[in-house]
């Protein structure tokens, strides 16, 4: 043991080598940043890739369907470049307000790293049993579906013979699937709201395809098993999410899979005093996906959980982008004085993303939002200080799908303001 | 599914876009964003098929399964015998991504193919 902890000096670290943290080292590499490091906690690089295996990916980014570990293998490709060093099994501990990078691993000991700029693209965590508060014994079986994923499709076990799933995420759905498909039985999906949460191809290729029945409107009541699980009870629920008594269904299960939504991982900003959004858990970002700390910047799902690995990549570029232009001096050091528009989240709308917008910081705004329920032909409504900016008529609007909007610098005629997006009758 | 009556609505599968598609008496398909589209509603109400992916038995390295896929799709009602044969199936690291570890699986027209490369 030495005295010194190794400390190396980078223009940028890249916190988890995933779809997020490997698009935004290509992009930043790729701009000239000189010096990247990229530090993965698995592994191998790829993040929750890997184990989708799964196909599905890439028809946005490479006009072709790839499963997930192909999808990770072209992600990786692309970011080999002499700029970026990529280090696998090591576990970012701390970050100080200094930005410097505290970490450890087998393979390296005890390190910091010393950083201008970070992106921190560190995913989400799944919401466990706790965070439903699913009452009755605690057995082993329950789980959530990533977790089964993970074992079903890199450690190779099956996680149950009858198995029953709760929340029609896309998650749950493809691992109806994968479980039927492996011999397990699929008693059902259950959902918690009258309609499901993930995309209608999975409904139609993961439920229907194997005959697996969707229970919407009902969730889990009690969970019963001494070692491991023995059975579940489903109740329906009404509009107010309380059990309507006489609903009550029992099946003989073994294995319970939670697929009840993920929460954005930030800890490590948290820690540094990142400001975070209420709403989705990620921190609040301008246009350029900075946070509240100047040179922090974040972007995949540790920023809003996405539908999709593709758009997940495109906004890692934009992070990467970003990271470059604040190291070149360009952009991102604004003032708190620089005029500044707030977006905010109107009628039907469950969030808006970037939180603000520098006006004088690009020709073009992407935003980002979901809604809050499905809805058929109705129109979106952009409005700058409450003056209709531009209207986008939808036939569909699904919240388990993530929309995207293009702002031209042009649309809009204050510098400063509030920008909203709302739903409208057709 | 292939004696769907006709007038008939399905999502396509395609892409994640998830396009809600008609099929009238005649065959004709609206709803669909692409051309892909008309091909998948003709082909579900004709022989519907599925790409499988899955995993195998990987042997020689720390990585203890190698995900695959179909190179082609199968025909649905097969689902279950090419499942069958990839649970038989065992494969020694190094494998390239792309490799076929089964040559034209029972005589279907598709290889299983590994989707990763794993070195060792």
């Amino acid at each position: 043991m030495t005295d010194t902890i190794i400390t190396e000096r980078f223009d940028l670290v890249i916190i988890g080598a995933g779809s997020a943290g490997l698009a935004a080292a290509a992009a930043a590499a790729k701009a000239g940043v000189q010096k990247i490091l990229v530090l993965e906690k698995e592994d191998h690089p790829g993040g929750i890739l890997l184990q989708c295996v799964h196909n599905g990916f890439g028809l946005h980014r490479y006009k072709e369907e790839l499963t997930g570990p192909e999808y990770a293998e072209r992600v990786l490709a692309e970011s080999c470049h002499h700029a970026i060093d990529l280090r696998c099994g090591a576990m970012v501990l701390s970050i100080t307000p200094e930005k410097v990078i505290r970490y450890s691993g087998e393979k390296y000991g005890y390190r910091q790293a010393c950083a201008k700029t970070i992106i921190c693209a560190t995913g989400a965590d799944e919401r466990t049993r706790g965070a439903v508060r699913i009452p009755g014994d605690r057995p082993t079986g329950v789980m959530t579906a990533g977790l089964a994923q993970h074992y079903m499709n890199l450690d190779g076990y099956m996680v149950g013979r009858r198995v029953f799933i709760l929340g029609s995420g896309d998650i749950g759905l493809i691992m109806s699937r994968r479980v039927a498909l492996e011999g397990g039985q699929v008693l059902g999906v259950a959902e918690l709201m009258p309609y499901s949460n993930g995309l209608a191809r999975n409904i139609a290729q993961c439920l229907n395809d194997f005959g697996i029945p969707l229970y919407l409107s009902h969730t889990v009541r009690i969970i019963r098993g001494k070692d491991r699980l023995e059975q579940i009870v489903l109740s329906q629920v009404d509009g107010n999410f309380d059990f309507i008594p006489g609903t009550d269904k029992t099946f003989d299960v073994d294995t319970l899979l939670l697929s009840v939504g993920l929460i954005p991982s930030n800890r490590l900003l948290t820690d540094l005093g990142v400001r975070l959004h209420p709403k989705t858990g990620g921190p609040v970002v301008d246009e350029t996906l900075q946070t509240s700390v100047p040179g922090v910047f974040s972007c995949g799902n540790s920023l809003h959980v996405h539908d999709l690995a593709d758009f997940v990549s495109i906004e890692g570029e934009t992070a990467g982008l970003a990271a470059a232009r604040y190291l070149a001096g360009e952009t991102g050091r604004l003032s708190d004085s620089a005029p500044l528009i707030k977006t905010e989240p109107g009628e039907g709308i469950s969030y808006l993303l970037p939180a603000k917008l520098h006006t004088e910081n690009a020709g073009e705004f992407l935003l980002k939002f979901r809604v809050k329920k499905p809805y058929r032909n109705v129109a979106l409504l952009l409005k700058e200080n409450g003056r209709l900016i531009r209207k986008v008529k939808k036939p569909y609007l699904l919240p388990a799908e993530m929309e995207n909007l293009r702002l031209k610098r042009e649309e809009l005629v204050e510098p400063a303001g509030t920008l909203t997006l709302e739903i409208a009758d057709e | 599914m292939s004696k769907t009556k006709l007038p008939a609505e399905m999502i396509c599968i395609v892409c994640p876009r998830g396009c809600h598609l008609r099929v009238d008496e005649n065959l004709n398909v609206t709803g669909n964003a692409c051309s892909r589209g008309v091909v998948y509603a003709k082909t579900e109400l004709t022989h519907p098929t599925r790409t499988i992916t899955s995993t195998v038995r990987l042997t020689g390295s720390a990585v203890g399964r190698v995900p695959v896929k179909t190179s082609e799709p199968i025909p649905k009602e097969r689902i279950f015998d090419v499942m069958a044969e990839i649970q038989r199936q065992k494969a020694a690291a190094p494998v390239d991504c792309g490799q076929v570890l089964i040559k034209n699986i029972l005589g279907l027209g598709a290889d299983l193919v590994a989707t990763r490369t794993i070195r060792s």
